[in-house]
């Protein structure tokens, strides 16, 4: 038996308290008033490389723009097109206020760029706009920075359900002695899912702006979002959360509950009723899998779509899922736990870590690679917004996800050796927390993006809570599924 | 390689009363006795359609791409279609050798040496349709990047279709060797029996001198892994390549990110669908029953049902998405793909791949032999209309309305599909009585953990491997 000890404890509280004051403080500090951007703003322009930059956002805006003008294919968005650009050579501001726009939100460009050709010569208005358009991503700000880290969370007990679920389904025979580590990284889910539902509640009601469709002003203007409005409305939105939350709960603690009651069976009922449970649950949760990362990541981008985008989804949370089962099997190997939990295991652990992260690149190469080479605007901008405004992330987590890894976890050796599946299992971490990060921050706060007491905060807070249910649960039962009929293959895994 | 305890709820993978020599004998048969009257017939029938295959290529390249169904509108049809679908089968072949290797999954020994010749006999077909859609097949080294004193010819690296050459043309060799290296002990050991000095001679050459000591196993080990994960990477990325010859496209029903994993997931459902339609047959004639299993073919019978189900969910994605999307082009191509004039391709397509494998669900269906050989079959049909519905009604409705037309096929693309069918049956059919079809030693080497004669001498010795394991580990 596990116990949870103080020392663990207490982490995982500071964690939680110095996670909710940068929160807090990100919350505090985000700019209430335009008066309050234009300051910020001011202040930056004083470091200088502000205007090339902005001259530099402008190209892009122009290209986004273009691609917003074949869409609707309205005259009068062409010609607000035009007056944008010259609207941006007359004011390094004007040239912003493109840029800062996110391409989402193309009809209120036009909008924009009309204002500005009434007021003509007067960039004062295209000047307030954008004002406006900064709050409004500062606002944000600190509602994304608490959205990822709580999905990426949630998303990682997920992974881990999914995992288990396979190894059952697949009948596996070197994975039973880790079940009970796997079921303690899937018991967040419950609280995590609670927290997501509730932050997609608060972005219904209208309490940030996270996802622009929610805002009845900007459907009214966008013939696009409007055309989806069938599938892309609050209530279903919701009401498609709570199944999929439901259903993936209710597996989660059906299958705990049978794995525990196998333990003092006699025959192997409860492992049968898994057994089965989870052949059910793999074909719910591929199918819901796909449309939570559509509901929940694709439409902060409600112009932008991708067939591939649930699967790549998937890749990102399972082998983050997958690294830190390996993560916290090693750190209770460390305590003298798991007694059964030899090297051919964490190899095992070591080598799904390896390959998930290719088959991640795989399916990250896909979706680029077709995009980038067909080059069509409706999609391209998703990666032009991404590559212009997110260079650093955007290629730093190729890095984290692919270069890294591969390079670690190849050698079989290493495989075998703690403190470097340790070491690749952080890089890994962070490295798909910033594929988040990617998804959903440029849609949501634009160029206003960086990692600071909001996006620390959040992590830490979330970490925290993870670490506090995780442990918890790993304290209430034996680590060992004594009575599951593959467990001696599993006891005696020797590769 | 894997452990050595087995739990006792597996079920045995070679059962009967099965010795170590017995697996020899049962391997060696087809190869040292003579052929029956249903192999010559079934023989000749695949004989006269490959040749028959041959005079339609001959009148192909004798006259001209003209004698096929192409049009100015469609101008990609049977071709491509038959081209993908022969390779998409020999998926199966490599998944099986390489990623069931690396997964540990014993059950693959049974039978990865005829989906591995499989593999290889239909990449061959494939090959054949775009060498002979070239209209002049004797310039086919022309798509090698060849030096530039041949002329100012030069490939473009650009287009997947030369990704392609490269894939495919790795694929095979790596396969090829992978297939090879299995087969050198199992050469050797119908070297070894051989009565006559030229078959012994014959099997001493194919065998590369294999002498079965233990550096043999060692070094053989070694390869195997080495190749295993060579080849993992390689068979993804050659059906992903597939993939991008339609994705890169601006073409509405082509153009979409899903192309390569689901690709692949197809290519995996066809092939193993038609490993079934070939072992099953098989295990029949050649007296196999006992190492190809019905519990070898539940188990295909649900990669089967995972795949095809993994297809259906990305062919409802499409659906949704083009939706989605709000892009005029994108919703007509599927409109017109359900609903248009080849709605009935599309009928068949969904029928065949998704809704066919489900019957696998119930356990009964999925252990009856004759139920998984008519699956098979339709899987097999309906990842042929998978391709067509892909390509064809893809095309057949461009951009501009005043070109819309309809793909005919011509007697000659039917002959040519019926002649690679013929072909890849004339190898495999000789494949069957020449080569050990099921890889032996690798069999052997799990007879005692998996093999129904120890399972039951452990029962009543009621003394197993663990509890004696267990007393070691302490």
């Amino acid at each position: 038996m596990y116990t949870f000890s103080s020392r663990l404890k207490t982490i995982a509280f500071v964690l939680m308290i110095l996670g909710i004051l940068g929160v807090g403080y990100s919350f505090f500090t985000a700019p209430k008033t335009v008066e309050d951007v234009e300051r910020i703003l001011a202040a930056d322009s004083h470091h200088g490389g502000g205007h090339a930059d902005a001259a530099h956002h402008g190209d892009a805006a122009h290209d986004a723009h273009a691609s917003a003008t074949e869409e609707t294919h309205s005259h009068d968005a062409v010609k607000a097109h035009d007056t944008t650009a010259v609207t941006a050579h007359d004011s390094v501001h004007g040239a912003a206020a493109v840029a800062a726009h996110d391409d989402h939100n193309h009809d209120a460009h036009a909008k924009d760029a009309h204002a500005a050709h009434e007021g003509h010569d007067d960039a004062h208005a295209a000047h307030q706009e954008h004002l406006e358009h900064v709050l409004h991503q500062q606002q944000n700000k600190p509602w994304a920075a608490v959205y990822v880290a709580a999905l990426f969370f949630m998303l990682i007990s997920l992974g881990a359900l999914a995992f288990y679920a396979i190894q059952y389904a697949a009948q596996a025979g070197w994975s039973p002695v880790l079940f009970r580590v796997m079921e303690g990284v899937s018991s967040y889910l419950i609280p995590g899912a609670i927290i997501v539902f509730l932050l997609l509640v608060a972005g219904v009601m209208g309490w940030h702006h996270l996802f622009v469709w929610m805002d009845p002003e900007v459907v009214a203007k966008d013939h696009l979002i409007q055309a989806k409005t069938g599938y892309l409305n609050g209530p279903f939105f919701l009401i498609r959360a709570a199944i999929f939350m439901g259903g993936w709960i209710f597996y989660r603690q059906y299958s705990r509950k049978n794995s525990l009651a196998q333990d003092d069976a006699t025959d192997n009922r409860f492992y049968k009723k898994n057994f089965k449970a989870s052949a059910a649950f793999l074909v719910f949760f591929i199918i819901t899998e796909s449309i939570m990362s559509w509901d929940w990541i694709m439409s902060v981008d409600p112009h932008w779509y991708s067939t591939l985008f649930g699967w790549y989804v998937f890749a990102s949370f399972f082998v983050s899922g997958i690294t830190v089962i390996a993560m916290i099997t090693l750190y209770l190997k460390s305590l003298g736990l798991l007694e059964y939990v030899n090297t051919s295991h964490i190899h095992d652990l070591a080598k799904f870590m390896f390959g998930i992260s290719v088959f991640w690149t795989y399916l990250w190469f896909s979706q680029f690679m077709l995009i980038w080479y067909a080059d069509i605007p409706e999609e391209i901008v998703y990666f032009i917004t991404r590559i212009e405004k997110y260079n650093l992330p955007f290629f730093g987590m190729v890095v984290m996800n692919f270069v890294l890894p591969i390079l670690i976890l190849l050698n079989t050796d290493f495989k075998r050796l703690s403190w470097i599946v340790v070491m690749a299992g952080i890089i890994i971490l962070c490295g798909h927390y910033v594929d988040f990060f990617n998804m959903i921050m440029p849609a949501t706060v634009g160029d206003q993006w960086f990692i600071g007491a909001g996006e620390i905060g959040a992590i830490m807070f979330f970490l925290g809570l993870f670490i506090f249910v995780v442990f918890t649960t790993l304290a209430k039962a034996p680590l060992l599924a004594k009575r599951n009929p593959l467990i001696e293959e599993s006891k005696h895994f020797h590769y | 390689m894997s452990s050595h305890y087995e739990a006792p709820i597996r079920k045995p993978l070679i059962i009967g009363d099965k010795n170590y020599h017995d697996v020899t004998v049962d391997v060696a048969r087809p190869v040292e006795g003579r052929a029956n009257k249903q192999w010559w017939i079934a023989f000749s029938i695949a004989l006269a359609a490959f040749l028959w295959g041959i005079a339609c290529v001959a009148y192909t390249v004798g006259t001209g791409i003209g004698t096929w169904g192409s049009n100015k509108t469609v101008g990609w049809a049977w071709d491509i279609t038959n081209f993908v679908w022969w390779v998409g089968i020999g998926h199966a072949g490599t998944l099986i050798s390489a990623v069931l290797l690396l997964f540990r999954q014993k059950w693959r020994m049974a039978i990865n040496r005829s989906a591995e010749a499989m593999t290889i006999f239909s990449v061959i077909q494939a090959a054949m349709f775009p060498v002979f859609h070239m209209g002049r097949p004797w310039l086919a080294y022309w798509v090698m990047p060849i030096p530039n004193q041949f002329g100012s010819l030069w490939v473009n690296f650009n287009s997947p279709l030369l990704w392609d050459v490269f894939a495919i043309s790795t694929y095979l060799s790596v396969s090829l060797v992978f297939w090879w290296t299995g087969l050198l002990p199992d050469f050797a050991m119908l070297r070894d029996r051989a009565i006559t000095p030229f078959t012994k001679r014959v099997y001493s050459i194919l065998s590369f001198g294999w002498s079965g000591r233990a550096k043999d196993w060692q070094r053989f080990e070694e390869v195997s892994l080495v190749l295993a994960g060579l080849a993992t990477p390689l068979v993804l990325s050659v059906h992903t390549i597939v993939s991008f010859d339609f994705a890169t496209s601006v073409i509405p029903g082509w153009h979409t990110t899903i192309l390569p994993p689901y690709f692949v997931a197809g290519a995996i459902f066809s092939g193993f669908a038609m490993v079934n339609t070939l072992l099953i047959i098989m295990r029949k004639v050649s007296n196999l029953e006992a190492y190809i299993t019905v519990q070898h073919i539940e188990l295909m019978n649900i990669v089967i049902m995972i795949t095809g189900s993994i297809v259906g969910i990305a062919y409802i994605t499409e659906l949704f998405v083009a939706w989605y999307s709000g892009v005029e082009y994108e919703q007509y191509a599927f409109l017109n793909r359900a609903t248009g004039p080849y709605w009935w391709a599309y009928a068949l397509m969904m029928t065949c791949n998704v809704i066919s494998p489900q019957v696998m669900w119930f356990k009964k269906i999925r252990t009856s032999i004759f139920v998984s050989f008519v699956i098979s079959i339709v899987v097999n049909i309906g990842m042929w209309f998978e391709r067509f519905v892909i390509i064809v009604t893809s095309l057949h409705r461009d951009y501009l309305p005043s070109s819309w037309t309809m793909f005919q096929p011509t007697f000659v693309d039917a002959g040519f599909f019926i002649g690679t069918i013929g072909f890849f049956f004339v190898l495999f059919l000789l494949y069957s009585r020449s080569f050990p079809v099921i890889a032996q030693a690798e069999v052997k080497s799990i007879m005692k953990t998996s093999s129904e004669t120890y399972k039951k001498l452990r029962e009543q010795g009621g003394h197993d491997n663990h509890s004696h394991s267990e007393q070691n580990h302490h």
